[in-house]
């Protein structure tokens, strides 16, 4: 079971224990499709994916952010997180080997509870940045 | 292709979608997610929950049941094929449970175009409430639509 995040414990440059996910596939964005409701042939189809330019289907930016979720609550438990956004900077290809990293960049109280600010990322294995999202959790 | 600012403001028909034990399972199936807390009642039980929590993403499986889907593409009046998901922020207000039916209300609140029209941006904002009416989470997407015009001239 994941532990509440400590306030006085944590200090601004902490870094998140980064996680390496299996390279993404076929199958991965099918069941994501079926689990998201995300019906897009693009993800799924490579005759569509091709007929809009792309070289072959790649993954929902939305699965990307399914894994930052994971590593958020790696770090608190799932009732603590607060906030979490991301921009999707470049795409996930079919095989891609991404690295979910994350740091703390601050901490603060608002409304009388204790909050912690995450920076997370995604990395693909040419070290090129896939998602730079950031994360609020709560703290004791 | 011009899209139409006009659209800002344009709110969509409300729907309720419900938070299934089977699609959080197969969503987290998907994203490697193997907590037992969002599949086991026991173990989210004894982890202080006091049902199975959904994970954070999973707003997105609720919003995608919009029985009205793709009503964006059709305000915009473009093809799937062109567009990316650009940004995706939520914040929570309150935990969402499976079995609890949330109402989300999405509307738009910004449009604008960056490299002199190639690419336009859709922001919009959905809102999430519970069956008691309480405010459990916002999101917040900005959706990217690539002109197929753009340096065609």
């Amino acid at each position: 079971m994941v532990a509440v995040p400590k306030f006085d414990q944590v200090k601004v440059g902490d870094a998140l224990t980064p996680i390496v996910l299996p390279p993404i596939t076929r199958h991965q964005l099918a069941l994501y499709c079926g689990g998201s409701g995300d019906h897009n042939p693009i993800h799924v189809d490579i005759d569509f994916a091709k007929k809009f330019g792309f070289k072959d289907v790649f993954a929902h930016g939305m699965l990307s952010m399914g894994f930052l979720g994971r590593l958020v609550t790696s770090y608190a438990p799932r009732d603590k997180v607060r906030r979490l956004g991301t921009r999707f900077t470049s795409i996930t290809w079919v095989g891609d080997v991404i690295t979910l990293s994350g740091k703390v960049t601050g901490k603060r109280e608002e409304n009388g509870e204790k909050l912690i600010d995450l920076e997370v990322k995604c990395t693909n294995q040419n070290g090129q940045d896939t998602l730079q999202g950031h994360a609020t959790v709560a703290a004791a | 292709m011009q899209l139409d600012r006009k659209v800002i403001g344009h709110e969509f028909e409300a729907f309720t979608a419900t938070a299934e034990a089977g699609k959080v399972k197969l969503f987290c199936k998907a994203i490697g997610e193997e907590d037992p807390i969002y599949t086991d009642a026991a173990a989210a039980k004894a982890a202080g929950y006091k049902a199975v929590p959904v994970p954070p993403t999973f707003l997105q499986a609720l919003t995608n049941d919009d029985p009205g889907k793709g009503g964006l593409l059709r305000l915009l009046d473009v093809d799937i094929g062109l567009i990316l998901h650009g940004e995706q922020h939520y914040d929570y207000y309150a935990p969402v449970h499976v079995g609890d039916t949330i109402t989300c209300q999405q509307k738009v609140t910004d449009l604008y175009d960056k490299k002199g029209g190639a690419l336009w941006f859709v922001v919009s904002e959905t809102s999430m409430k519970d069956q008691a009416g309480k405010l459990v989470a916002k999101a917040t997407g900005i959706t990217v639509v690539r002109n197929p015009d753009a340096g065609k001239k």
